[in-house]
């Protein structure tokens, strides 16, 4: 039986929109342990032994399936990393749900770093989101360092969403990908970041079978003193097709550096990138405001509506 | 009932003082339609801008039903009941055709009545709802959807800068219809539209010429419309789509 506390509840509810125990294959990790965990006759979690972590195994052909992979963490001063490895059956369709919420009400940082493997089968598809979220009062810092590496056979097509709007104060996300033939992965990136709060989102994307393709889009907003820094590298090793894009706004005093990077290794590659970055236009608040609505409210609906 | 009284607004042009709009006294009566025409470069977008808030005049006051609202801002004036079309509409990234209609109606409407006001604009509002207001849509796209997010507001005083601008001639048959429509529907409400267009003219209870940032004429459709000088309806046609309304001729 699951045994959260109301804190730990809301972090769920933050980042998995989970309000109970979920359907299908879970694992609820709270505090460095396991709260909770289901196997289906399809999924199959396992505590790894060398590490802290798990492996999912999905069997080819898996449809309709859920895995919902939640961390939660209220100690103040916990430090952790954990290795996760996603093998995914071929043919198989199935949605994971990673996330992890930090309340942090004490002077210590809490950190927890995921490094998530995804072995994706030929023709399999998977759709992946993963939210990250920041509360409680203390001083100690809310840490995340995401690592998240993708290995994609023939056919096989994964996307991935990646949300961080609060909370969370320092953050540096590496994910690479290596794209077989006629591979898919489509990368949707949402970020705001507040305060003093820094964020970094590394990509390596390696298209390297004929056909495969790339699509990572990051839309992100930097408030306050804020910096972001997202650094976007696709390489494209065969006849394939690649796209990355930044799109940004800064407002106070945010930074944002954007290094959208791409390497032509083949005469066939296809490869573009598109970055902007600046603040809310000053148009857009008057249509708003036109409507009825305050300044501050323009701001909120068009900064919604953009991390949409 | 909106009062400008001795309106100015100056900008600085290169270090020169520039004026664009020149000591501008006008009243735009109570179930009245008003269109404001003349040459470009005349002041009519301006015109349009110091109603709403966007500008502010360098000289003059407004009243608005009697209260002075010289220095109030965009919000505090449509909150009143002003409600303005912008000749360039904008673009949002992630805000939903359906999103906009609901912030302009200023509650939360149910899908099939907001896709009324898309209709009433010549929408397949089914197509448009869950949109964006992005680059995707086209400019007569965007410019209908302007029109329907005013309509929604059913402001006392609803201004167009020149909302005939990028809609083709088949829809602008209907824009007429709309603005008629609008006069019925809203109690008491006036409406001030900036166009160059004869059919828009032709529907007009007052009509204003502004020529240099002035007032050259104003008066009944009767009064302004057969005086319009040739040379005004030859200005007239310099518009973006260098028609007339009728039957769309060149000019």
């Amino acid at each position: 039986m699951l045994k959260l506390d109301e804190i730990q509840k809301r972090l769920l509810r933050e980042v998995a929109d989970l309000h109970g125990v979920p359907e299908g294959a879970y694992n609820i990790r709270s505090n460095s342990a396991s709260a909770g965990r289901q196997s289906t006759a399809n999924i199959e979690i396992v505590p790894k032994e060398e590490v802290s972590g798990l492996e999912i195994r999905i069997k080819p052909g898996t449809k309709n399936e859920s895995v919902h992979i939640p961390v939660v963490m209220t100690q103040s001063g916990l430090k952790e990393v954990v290795y996760n490895d996603f093998f995914i059956g071929e043919g198989a369709d199935v949605v994971i749900v990673a996330g992890c919420g930090i309340d942090n009400c004490g002077n210590q940082d809490s950190q927890h770093d995921g490094i998530h493997r995804f072995y994706v089968g030929k023709n399999a598809r998977i759709r992946y989101v993963e939210k990250h979220y920041g509360s409680g009062t203390g001083s100690g810092k809310r840490i995340l360092n995401p690592g998240t590496e993708v290995y994609m056979e023939e056919g096989s097509y994964a996307e991935m969403e990646m949300v961080q709007i609060k909370g969370v104060d320092d953050t540096e996300r590496t994910t690479t990908a290596e794209l077989a033939a006629g591979a898919k992965l489509v990368v949707r990136e949402r970020l705001m970041t507040h305060g003093d709060q820094r964020a970094i989102s590394n990509y390596v994307v390696n298209l390297n079978g004929e056909g495969s393709s790339a699509d990572v889009v990051s839309r992100s907003v930097a408030r306050d003193h804020s910096f972001q820094k997202f650094d976007a590298k696709i390489a494209g090793n065969a006849a394939c097709h690649g796209h990355t894009e930044c799109d940004s706004i800064i407002m106070d005093e945010g930074r944002i550096l954007a290094v959208p990077a791409l390497e032509a290794n083949n005469v066939d590659a296809e490869l573009v990138h598109e970055a902007a970055i600046g603040k809310i236009a000053g148009e857009q608040l008057i249509k708003l405001m036109s409507l009825g609505l305050t300044a501050a409210e323009a701001e909120e609906q068009i900064i919604n509506g953009f991390l949409q | 009932m909106l009062e400008l009284k001795n309106i100015s607004f100056q900008v600085d042009a290169e270090g020169k003082d520039k004026e664009i709009i020149r000591n501008i006294s006008l009243t735009i009566p109570d179930r009245k339609l008003v269109v404001v025409t003349g040459p470009n470069g005349g002041g009519k977008s301006t015109l349009a801008k110091l109603i709403a808030g966007i500008e502010k005049p360098t000289g003059g006051r407004i009243f608005f039903n009697g209260e002075d609202i010289t220095e109030l801002g965009v919000t505090e004036r449509a909150q009143k009941g002003i409600a303005y079309a912008f000749q360039q509409p904008v673009r949002f990234k992630g805000i939903r055709v359906l999103d906009l209609i609901r912030i302009a109606a200023g509650k939360t409407l149910s899908i099939s009545d907001a896709c009324e006001y898309l209709s009433a604009v010549g929408m397949c509002a089914r197509d448009y709802v869950d949109r964006e207001v992005n680059a995707s849509l086209s400019g007569g796209e965007l410019k209908r959807i302007e029109i329907a997010t005013v309509l929604a507001r059913k402001a006392v005083l609803s201004v167009f800068d020149e909302p005939e601008a990028g809609i083709d001639l088949w829809s602008f048959r209907n824009l007429t219809e709309v603005f008629q429509q609008m006069r019925e529907d809203i109690h008491d409400s006036s409406i001030l539209i900036i166009s160059h267009q004869e059919r828009i003219l032709e529907i007009a209870d007052e009509i204003i010429v502004l020529k240099d940032g002035q007032v050259e004429k104003q008066g009944t459709r009767n009064e302004v419309y057969p005086n319009l000088m040739i040379n005004e309806k030859a200005a007239v046609c310099e518009g973006p789509f260098k028609m007339t309304a009728k039957e769309g001729t060149e000019c």
